[in-house]
């Protein structure tokens, strides 16, 4: 596709309609057209708000704890030898991930419109683990919806989603992972659209969610572009981030889209191969389709039915991707690559033993990736991973894959 | 005249509502699907409402999604649902067939592609679960082109300056969802019902049939009192269901035949009612 690349194009998006190019939209049941315009229209008038913008910018300050830092990877970086690995600290966040952001923004928005009822679904447990937190700090009754097969693999966050007041609702559908989870929620939200607000987790959804969760999570981006200019003494020479449905991802890449100079990396899960088909890689390998409320590339048959996805992360164990990525793809801005799982289980114990520094299963795809891109690169080149999230809710998964009792 | 508005032309002329019933294609199995339809017309079914099956049915209830399930699990396809269709034609040339379903199988297919094929094999109309007015375009110039009517939800929560831009677009009927919620929901509110609808009929002539949480006689004759047509779904595939949960040694005939007795309550029911 020839798109010439300017900076008015990528604020260009999404249109009216919530389309990014070909991808985006309302693709919904009749029952939730009128919430997603209340939506839209409360959040296009609170989006530029002062007071509403304030009150944002306060709670990720004192209660998620932002800004995150931006650390040199520094052993990690000599013993690569090449260019140099900047971590873009989301996992020292309050709940542990880059989730939080978006949750405190939606939180936000649902306090705006007198919603008592929040849901979210959730995969590897930590937007769940971010709504029931800032449901309870908010009073509001919470329910996650989640696989029941990311319910066993992610047992602790499960019942740290329990502590914080949330009720875990198992989803049996399916698959039983996150897309069956996301079925599930849109059903709750359809019978319950009048009193329940859903906070959805990633760029994914119907129009305005794609908009809304990379507005909330740009955060990352505005604050990596600062600290890069002031660490390293120039913009990044490349970006690095694990694509689930892409909101670190999008989070990250966002405010350096128009720097053309800056190439940019979303790392889809692998899993054990893309000649397997057992992976969740819709941006490498998937095509065009509608699901979840938008068009965006799927992994799919050719009669049009999802296929079950496989990453040894819940959180990247979906078969979609949010729609802003896949234009970012048609448009060639931004490099959509894989790493397997065994790559990121390998990345996750050298990001532990040389930095000290546990990634969650997900961001250790980015890890497994930035490790390559840094051998090829000079060492007065630097690239910036989006340390999306921390490990310690996937412990039991890595002891269980080598073997060990817990 | 399309099979659809002759169908509702009949049932005014003889001052009777509509029975519309839903099933699965291909479940519970893909080769009893032409005999089950049949059956469902015999027993009293005026329009038949065939579900394409998709692996994400989004707004349907645990009941029609595991309908879903096992006829995917069968290999049902949204090309072996038009073959259904296409048996099904050379028996009866009457019967309006409504395929519903989901955007993703049909964009697959391809809009232009499957609006040729559905009407070669005597489609009537399609109801597009995910395919809202915003987001309908493409399909519809595929579907007018052959005839077909494209025919839209309006649910409780439409506002009526919105139930204005659907109706302008809608052919065939409207379909009036019942109730906020998913296929087979419960607490069918009759009188929310009928205000829901005398407000869809002052902005259109279009039939208006009512779905969603029509489980049996009395709530079918409650909603038939004010609509022109009822759809029945989960309440059919659950009877079917029941049977073999009940004994799993069940032949086919004796699944399929609590669905058609089902649906001849609810045509007595209706029928009966004094409208
Ligand atoms: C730590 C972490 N990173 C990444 C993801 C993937 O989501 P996204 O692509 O929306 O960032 C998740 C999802 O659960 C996560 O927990």
């Amino acid at each position: 596709m020839t798109i010439e690349i300017t900076p008015e194009l990528f604020a260009s998006v999404p249109d009216a309609h919530g389309r990014f190019g070909h991808f985006g939209g309302k693709f919904v049941a009749e029952t939730l057209m009128s919430a997603l315009s209340d939506l839209e229209a409360l959040y296009a008038r609170l989006k530029d708000d002062a007071a509403f913008r304030r009150e944002f910018d306060t709670d990720l300050a004192h209660y998620v704890g932002r800004p995150s830092p931006l650390y040199e990877a520094s052993r990690l970086s000599d013993a690569i030898g090449g260019g140099r690995i900047y971590l873009k600290r989301e996992d020292l966040n309050h709940t542990g991930a880059h989730k939080v952001n978006n949750t405190i923004g939606q939180a936000l928005l649902a306090k705006h419109m007198g919603k008592r009822r929040v849901i979210a679904e959730t995969g590897a447990g930590q937007h769940g683990v971010a709504t029931a937190t800032v449901a309870a700090r908010l009073g509001l009754e919470c329910h996650v919806f989640m696989g029941e097969e990311d319910i066993r693999r992610q047992s602790l966050n499960v019942y740290r989603m329990k502590l914080l007041g949330a009720e875990v609702v198992p989803v049996t559908s399916g698959s039983r992972t996150l897309k069956d989870a996301m079925n599930e929620a849109l059903r709750d939200w359809v019978t319950r659209v009048d009193d329940t607000f859903y906070i959805i987790g990633t760029v994914a959804g119907p129009h305005p969610y794609p908009m809304l969760v990379r507005d909330f999570q740009s955060v990352i981006g505005r604050e990596a572009r600062v600290q890069s200019l002031a660490q390293a003494g120039k913009l990044p020479d490349a970006l690095v981030a694990c694509v689930g449905g892409g909101s670190n991802a999008i989070g990250l890449f966002h405010p350096f889209l128009q720097d053309t100079e800056v190439a940019m990396y979303g790392v889809e899960a692998g899993g054990k191969g893309l000649e397997t088909g057992a992976h969740a890689a819709p941006l490498s390998v998937g095509s065009p389709g509608v699901l979840h409320g938008n068009r965006t590339y799927l992994m799919q048959d050719d009669d049009g039915q999802i296929l079950d996805t496989h990453s040894v992360s819940a959180g990247l164990d979906y078969p979609g991707v949010g729609p802003e990525h896949a234009w970012l793809k048609d448009i060639g801005r931004v490099n959509y690559v894989v790493a397997n799982d065994d790559e990121a289980l390998a990345a996750f114990h050298r990001l532990t033993r040389v930095e000290g520094i546990m990634p969650a299963l997900e961001t250790a795809h980015a890890m497994a990736y930035a490790e390559r891109l840094a051998a090829e690169m000079s060492p007065d080149e630097h690239i910036i991973v989006n340390l999306s999230g921390r490990g310690d809710k996937d412990i039991l998964t890595v002891a269980a894959i080598e073997g060990i009792e817990v | 005249m399309s099979r659809l508005s002759a169908t509702f032309a009949r049932l005014q002329n003889e001052g009777r509502q509509g029975l519309v019933s839903y099933v699965v294609a291909g479940d519970p199995s893909p080769s009893g699907t032409v005999g089950l339809l049949h059956q469902l017309v015999a027993a009293g079914a005026d329009i038949l409402e065939v579900g394409v099956p998709f692996s994400d049915p989004m707004a349907e209830g645990s009941v029609i999604q595991k309908g879903h399930e096992r006829a995917l699990a069968n290999g049902m396809s949204l090309q072996g649902v038009l073959d259904i269709v296409t048996v099904f034609r050379q028996e009866d040339q009457q019967t309006p067939i409504i395929m519903m379903g989901y955007a993703n199988p049909i964009e697959r297919f391809g809009y232009e592609a499957f609006a040729a094929a559905g009407a070669k094999a005597g489609v009537d109309g399609l109801i597009t679960v995910d395919l809202p007015p915003e987001e309908v375009d493409a399909i519809d110039t595929a579907l007018k082109a052959v005839a077909l009517d494209n025919i839209f939800l309006i649910s409780p929560t439409t506002p009526t300056a919105r139930i204005e831009t659907i109706v302008e677009r809608a052919r065939g009927f409207i379909y009036c969802v019942a109730v906020k919620g998913v296929t087979g929901s419960g607490n069918l509110d009759a009188n929310e019902v009928a205000r829901n609808v005398a407000v869809i009929r002052s902005k259109t002539a279009l039939p208006v049939a009512v779905g969603f949480g029509i489980k049996d006689a009395a709530s079918a004759r409650a909603v038939a009192a004010v609509a022109d047509a009822v759809v029945v779904g989960s309440a059919l595939i659950d009877a079917m269901v029941r049977v073999t949960e009940h004994e799993p040694a069940a032949t086919e005939s004796q699944v399929h035949a609590a669905a058609v007795a089902l649906l001849e309550s609810i045509r007595l029911g209706m029928d009966s009612s004094p409208s």
